[in-house]
């Protein structure tokens, strides 16, 4: 029944898109309304092709009292953020060579620096960390619900159109098709398809949770709801725009000037609040304990942490607008929730490095686990250097500057892309049934784009520092004493060294991918050797 | 589960096995903040005043203004001048809310890898701004900003420009019936072809430069982004402007 509806939707929207590809104003929309139309009509050919493969009867929830798990779409979820890792990371690193040496923007539109630069985000952000989080969540519920994932081809809608999403967003950056939201690009019909695969993908988790055969919810499936409910209210809000037509890729935001800036601050630090802290935290809080082999160090403070990282987390978006044109009030209640999230951050930071207790020693010999460690102390310290530039007098230093770049890079580097490395490392041999095809280049990994991340963040706090310290910096007579091109100059050796960091963390993406690929042409483990994995349940 | 262990309803542990109180639990945490720093913004008077000399853009402006976004130009300029010292000597009068008022989006940006373009209209001629487009490091040696050379070459697409006209017109932008319908004339006029009326395009926006483009076979890209730039923070006269008259 579902897959005739589906069928139906599918048929209705190759119909609607082909009527937009025949009238679209622009070409760069045809090219998508083709690329959807295209999509819509192989939705139904493979909905058809596995209804004809498929037993009459839906797979059973349960076999010999044992969950029947669905890992067809975590696989592919997680083969996909390696290929959007690894996609993403070499853009930045484009970009970052762009800015040392601007004759790579070729005096092109297409690979320009303000074309390039939301594909960069978007493919790290939305497309490697999403696909993690896909992958990770729907592994996690199924675990620790000991439930089947609910649904059929809802799970596969999910991590198939979200993709899609990506391939519409990415393309469109490349085409000149944006809001110029920073980190919310994409256009009205691309947010309109993400809403419905990102509703579905909460039914899919919710319902999930509620077959749970365990009696608590575990505390990685709060964070999880917590990031997939806020992402869907956040989206929706900083969303608002008035489509010129139907045929035209381009709207018009409802807010602006000032209540549009505020809006989509609220959006921007809350993505990253709970797209790139509260998803990942999740990731922290199945795979640290189940590495580790250590149930959770406090399960109250996890409680605590979690209700005032959510609560605090939604008030600090005006900090990103610090002596603007915001109202001084607003601007205050944003440093000050900024400072207090401090806490519960480090409460996060706390929890899951003291998980280690007993374990320590086996940072030594897993270097899986220390990509894990090294994640949560990143964490800690870029949620330190976040509440300290939220600070007005030193934000009226750091602003506009390199020194942001730096600080995004700590976190996402350091925290979400080594979370999410340790948590493939891990959940990829266990859904494929192989064994990690080698430790050494994991450990290989973990060194270089340690370093590579060192090169970066140093780079850009000196070059952010010195060059808000040359913006503000007068003569004895009284005159500004640098003209702006000159503190552009003054960054350029930064700027190699930044890229030479970026160099070394592609790098380690390459080593991972080619070890992944090893692992996956291994043969499959005999069922008596497979890796053991039973669901958590917290101490306490 | 037994019913003697059943969680008492104040409980975390209740929240713990009861997903759908679990949401909205997650919902009620994460409203509150937004809802107190977002609604009054649409209130509060420094926020919603206006300022004599705001006029919604020409059509020839707002077709700038979509290249502007469409190239991702706020990714390394910021529209945003703060009330530093250095800032205001270097880039002029801080920035007022009011500035950005008919800009859908807003363009304040977050991150200078070039100046600060809140006041650069007017601060340099049309050709100089046409040179650099074409190629950033024949007028500034040491800039780093991509070239743009495509844009010289690319005809403006302006036939649909009076459906953007209605679609601002929906989300709050005073363009008058008389705007809407005379959208393409104006652009026309703006960029001074042969034929139009620029008497009309100033009686609909005032100060609107007009320029004479007539000798080229097509107006482009370029002469629509500079038109744009040229009309960047020029509108509020800020020898009359009133810094007092929004403090209570």
């Amino acid at each position: 029944m579902g897959e005739i509806g589906l069928m139906l939707v599918f048929a209705a929207l190759a119909v609607l898109w082909t009527l937009i590809y025949s009238k679209a104003y622009s070409a760069p929309y045809a090219f998508h309304a083709g690329l959807f139309a295209i999509g819509s009509v192989a939705a139904i050919y493979a909905i058809f092709q596995r209804y004809e493969k498929r037993d009459a009867a839906m797979p059973p929830a349960m076999i010999d009292g044992r969950p029947n798990y669905n890992f067809g779409p975590v696989k592919f979820a997680s083969l996909a953020a390696l290929f959007w890792g690894l996609a993403g990371m070499t853009v930045g690193l484009y970009l970052a060579l762009e800015l040392a040496f601007p004759i790579l923007n070729m005096d092109t539109a297409f690979i320009n620096f303000g074309r390039l630069r939301p594909l960069h985000t978007s493919a790290v952000i939305f497309a490697f960390g999403g696909n993690v989080l896909l992958a990770t969540s729907l592994y996690v519920v199924q675990r620790t619900s000991r439930a089947r994932l609910a649904g059929d081809l809802a799970p596969w809608f999910v991590v198939l159109g979200y993709n899609f999403f990506i391939l519409i967003a990415g393309t469109g950056y490349l085409l000149g098709i944006t809001r110029s939201h920073e980190y919310a690009e994409p256009e009205w019909y691309a947010i309109m398809w993400l809403v419905a695969v990102w509703l579905t993908y909460f039914f899919v988790f919710l319902v999930t949770v509620a077959r749970r055969t365990e009696p608590h919810i575990y505390v990685a499936n709060w964070f999880y709801l917590a990031f997939i409910v806020t992402i869907a209210v956040l989206v929706l809000g900083n969303n608002t725009e008035v489509p010129v037509s139907l045929f035209s890729s381009k709207s018009y935001t409802v807010w602006s000037g000032v209540q549009d800036a505020m809006i989509q601050w609220w959006y921007g630090h809350n993505a990253v609040g709970f797209f790139l802290t509260a998803g990942f935290l999740a990731i922290m809080y199945y795979f640290v304990p189940k590495r580790a082999e250590r149930p959770i160090y406090s399960y109250r403070l996890s409680i605590i942490h979690f209700w005032a990282l959510i609560f605090l987390y939604i008030w600090a978006g005006p900090h990103h607008l610090h002596y603007t044109a915001l109202p001084d009030w607003a601007q205050t209640l944003g440093e000050t929730f900024s400072i207090m999230l401090w806490m519960p951050s480090w409460g996060g930071m706390i929890n899951g490095l003291m998980t280690l207790s007993g374990a320590w020693d086996k940072l030594r010999t897993d270097p899986v686990l220390r990509m894990l460690v090294v994640s949560v102390a990143f964490y800690g310290m870029s949620t330190f250097e976040g509440p300290l530039m939220s600070i007005r007098s030193i934000n009226a230093l750091s602003h506009y500057t390199d020194w942001g770049i730096g600080h995004v890079h700590s976190g996402s580097l350091g925290w979400v892309a080594f979370v999410s490395f340790g948590a493939l490392y891990c959940l990829i041999p266990w859904v494929f049934n192989r064994k990690l095809y080698s430790l050494k280049l994991v450990d290989w990994h973990f060194w270089i784009a340690t370093i590579g991340i060192v090169f970066y963040i140093s780079a850009m706090w000196v070059a952010g520092i010195m060059q808000g310290l040359m913006w503000r910096a007068y003569t004895d007579q009284g005159f500004l004493e640098y003209s702006f091109v000159e503190t552009t100059q003054a960054m350029h050796p930064m700027y190699v060294i930044r890229a030479l960091g970026g160099a070394m963390f592609v790098t380690g993406m390459l080593i991972m991918i080619y070890n992944i690929a090893k692992t996956l042409a291994s043969p499959a483990l005999a069922p008596a050797d497979a890796p053991t994995v039973g669901a958590l349940q917290a101490a306490e | 589960m037994t019913d003697a262990a059943a969680p008492r309803r104040l409980s975390h542990a209740y929240l713990e096995t009861h997903s759908i109180w679990l949401v909205i639990g997650i919902v009620i945490a994460i409203a509150i903040g937004g809802i107190v720093e977002i609604v009054p913004l649409f209130y509060l008077k420094n926020t919603i005043e206006e300022v004599k000399g705001m006029r919604p853009y020409s059509p020839l402006e707002l077709a700038g203004f979509n290249i502007y976004v469409r190239e991702g130009c706020y990714l390394c300029h910021s529209q945003m001048i703060r009330p530093l010292r250095d800032e205001v000597e270097r880039y002029g009068h801080y920035s007022l809310a009011a500035e950005s008022m008919y800009d859908h989006p807003f363009q304040w940006g977050s991150k200078r890898n070039g100046p600060d373009l809140a006041r650069v209209g007017g601060k340099y001629s049309d050709d100089w701004h046409r040179s650099h487009l074409n190629d950033p490091r024949s007028v500034v040696p040491a800039s780093i900003m991509p070239g743009y050379p495509f844009l010289a070459r690319t005809p403006l697409d302006y036939r649909h420009i009076q459906e953007d006209l209605i679609a601002l017109s929906r989300v709050g932008v005073p363009y008058t019936q008389a705007m809407i319908d005379h959208a393409a004339d104006d652009l026309a006029a703006q960029a001074g072809l042969t034929g139009s009326d620029p008497k009309a395009l100033s009686d609909r926006y005032a100060n609107a430069i007009v320029r004479n483009l007539s000798a080229q076979p097509a107006v482009t890209e370029a002469d629509a982004l500079i038109a744009y730039l040229q009309r960047l923070g020029t509108q509020v006269d800020f020898k009359l402007y009133d810094d007092k008259a929004n403090i209570r």
